[in-house]
């Protein structure tokens, strides 16, 4: 009797292993993805010069104004980020939100020009040649886009650039939502 | 189809080398001896050269810093910090922008005063326990660090247990034979004695039987 139980140990195994797989499949899991840690934790320190000439630089004061901000690493040179552009030019514009670019390795004059050629949604921004912002903020390329509260709490970061479905189901509800 | 292999041994540096356009499949007699000396001759700098293959490292001297025990210090962080856009490199190895950013916060910190401790923290407060290539040992990460010792600590248990339960039963001592048997015995041991050495010729092996 105790034997015959013995037998059902691979089998148990299998099937452990076998619901781990299919969680893992369903449940979208990515063993490559990275994650956030500054989510639910103040924003980083934001000190950047500024992008565009005549302009204050980026400060942290900008993360805590009471109302929600949208923090956006880009670059001139960065593909997906032109994908992304248009709709951080419908927040700013048909949404009115606050978002604050930040040019990340990329020559400020290349970036002004690419701003230039495709309109220019950010009501800040800053140019961080080396990179140190972006180290700051746990940035591992861009575009990585941060959703930050009116107290300066991150609320949520994604790696990559947003989507459209991004904007409908994550960006406005917290731009409505977040005070 | 397949690239000449000019010499028997090291196939694969001949394959290498026909690779890299040293040997094509010539089937001329008359060219084959002196091609198979060059690949062999070739095959030989190839496999000497791959002594001298070190791991190649992304860090570059413009970054390194001017005191070497701090230098050497940063070496072993960097080391021990993944690269975050490149997954399973390590930022000494890795020659991503982001890995040079990370190698230069770490040679940063060092020269500001931190000790090794303090340079993790700062890395994990930015990119999480991902950028530490050797996970921490926290509730989250005990079936990693704890699976496989108690896998072998359960089934060397078992394994022992097992062991000592047979040797500590002997074996049941044989049933003596019976009045019967012990005439059927005898029957047979005398018939074996009138049998030659060799009951069976050379040729009627088992399998011959069938």
């Amino acid at each position: 009797m105790n034997r015959r139980l013995l037998f059902l140990l691979p089998l148990l195994t299998l099937a452990l292993m076998a619901g781990f797989f299919a969680w893992s499949l369903l449940a979208g899991r990515d063993p490559a993805s990275i994650g956030s840690v500054l989510v639910g934790r103040p924003a980083p320190r934001l000190d950047v010069k500024p992008l565009r000439d005549g302009e204050p630089p980026l400060t942290d004061a900008l993360l805590r104004t009471g109302k929600p901000a949208i923090v956006n690493f880009f670059a001139s040179w960065c593909t997906p980020c032109l994908a992304e552009h248009p709709l951080f030019a419908r927040l700013a514009a048909r949404e009115g939100a606050v978002v604050i670019g930040i040019a990340w390795k990329n020559k400020p004059e290349e970036a002004r020009a690419w701003l230039k050629r495709l309109g220019d949604p950010y009501r800040f921004a800053g140019a961080d040649l080396e990179g140190r912002a972006g180290l700051d903020w746990g940035l591992s390329g861009v575009p990585e886009t941060y959703l930050v509260d009116g107290q300066g709490i991150v609320r949520r970061h994604f790696r990559g650039p947003i989507t459209e479905r991004d904007v409908n189901e994550t960006i406005l509800p917290f731009l409505k939502g977040a005070k | 189809m397949t690239p000449s292999a000019p010499s028997g041994h090291l196939p694969r540096v001949g394959a290498v080398y026909s690779a890299l356009g040293g040997g094509e499949s010539d089937s001329s007699p008359a060219s084959g001896e002196v091609r198979r000396h060059t690949a062999r001759r070739g095959s030989w700098l190839a496999l000497l050269l791959m002594l001298f293959a070190f791991p190649v490292q992304a860090v570059e001297p413009s970054e390194m810093l001017p005191d070497p025990a701090l230098e050497a210090r940063a070496r072993e962080i960097g080391r021990a910090l993944r690269c975050v856009v490149c997954q399973n490199q390590s930022i000494d190895d890795s020659s991503a922008e982001v890995a040079r950013d990370m190698r230069r916060a770490v040679r940063e910190r060092l020269a500001a005063g931190d000790d090794d401790g303090a340079v993790f923290a700062y890395m994990v407060a930015r990119y999480g326990d991902y950028v530490l290539l050797k996970p921490p040992f926290k509730a989250g990460t005990l079936v990693l660090w704890l699976g496989g010792p108690l896998v072998l600590l359960v089934a060397g248990g078992a394994l022992l247990i097992a062991a000592r339960r047979r040797r500590r039963t002997p074996l049941a001592p044989p049933v003596p034979l019976s009045d019967e048997e012990r005439t059927r015995l005898s029957v047979i041991l005398s018939e074996a004695k009138d049998l030659p050495l060799q009951p069976r010729g050379p040729s009627a092996s088992p399998q011959d039987d069938r």
